[in-house]
């Protein structure tokens, strides 16, 4: 499982627009580059991330080859009440990976 | 009486002369399209998300440093000027960029919800070139803004 990191403030007041950051650990192979025996390196990228808020879709990204290895992507939502955000990265060979973050909205 | 080669006047002359220049210039500009090429993906790329309407000047903010050293992670941000209620908000907003082997950068899609219309991001940069970000408004225009950034240290390039 990659290492992931979520930044999502644990309480927020209704109608406040919180921001939440999400980093996770992924090479981001393009498959541009050549290893020492000039092999092309085949492409490994992370191609999409989601998140939603209490089961809504929220923001999602696609993703390229262009994003730098360890993709962070930083972005705003309205608080509206109190439950979890889900986060899911897909990409290339099956690469799959979850994570939740609970808010307090007061 | 004629004087000397009645076919040719001086008009002639001239008319001919600038027909000529104007060849040499055409084939200038094909030459400069050729070393281009990747501009063209670009712009097939923008096409392909923007199709045939126009894109605006205006209402985005692309913030990238002018100046990077180091391509393999360039810290970059898109804002855009929106009330975000939800008549009014921003649908979607993509990146495209000049000179890396592929014109596209990052899509994001998001929704009044957001509640202001923003991302960051960091991303790769190939070479020295230009970067667009094109914001997809709810009532179907189209917004831009570019910036050039100058590279010292390329990302894609190195061996393993």
């Amino acid at each position: 499982m990659p290492r992931t990191l979520i930044n999502v403030p644990a309480r927020a007041k209704r109608g406040e627009v919180i921001e939440i950051k999400t980093l996770i650990s992924h090479d981001m192979e393009t498959g541009f580059r050549a290893d020492n025996a000039g092999k092309t390196v085949p492409r490994d990228i992370i191609s999409l991330f989601v998140a939603s808020y209490n089961g809504v879709e929220i923001f999602r990204a696609e993703l390229h080859p262009a994003i730098a290895a360890n993709p962070f992507l930083s972005f705003t939502t309205v608080a509206t009440e109190s439950g979890r955000i889900d986060f899911t990265w897909t990409g290339d060979n099956g690469f799959a990976a979850n994570e939740t973050a609970q808010i307090t909205v007061e | 009486m004629k004087k000397g080669n009645p076919g040719r006047t001086r008009r002639d002359f001239l008319d001919s002369a600038t027909r000529l220049i104007g060849a040499a210039g055409l084939v200038l500009a094909a030459g400069a399209s050729v070393t281009h090429a990747t501009t063209q993906s670009m712009l097939a790329a923008i096409k392909g998300v923007v199709g045939d309407a126009a894109v605006h000047k205006g209402k985005v903010k692309l913030e990238v440093p002018p100046l990077v050293e180091n391509g393999n992670s360039v810290t970059t941000t898109v804002s855009v000027e929106s009330p975000m209620t939800a008549e009014d908000y921003v649908k979607a907003i993509h990146v495209f960029n000049e000179k890396n082997p592929q014109p596209n950068i990052i899509g994001v899609r998001l929704g009044p919800h957001a509640g202001r219309a923003m991302f960051s991001t960091r991303i790769r940069l190939a070479d020295s070139q230009k970067i667009i970000a094109i914001a997809e408004m709810s009532d179907g225009s189209f917004w831009s803004d570019e910036t050039d950034v100058v590279v010292t240290m390329a990302a894609c390039v190195e061996v393993l």
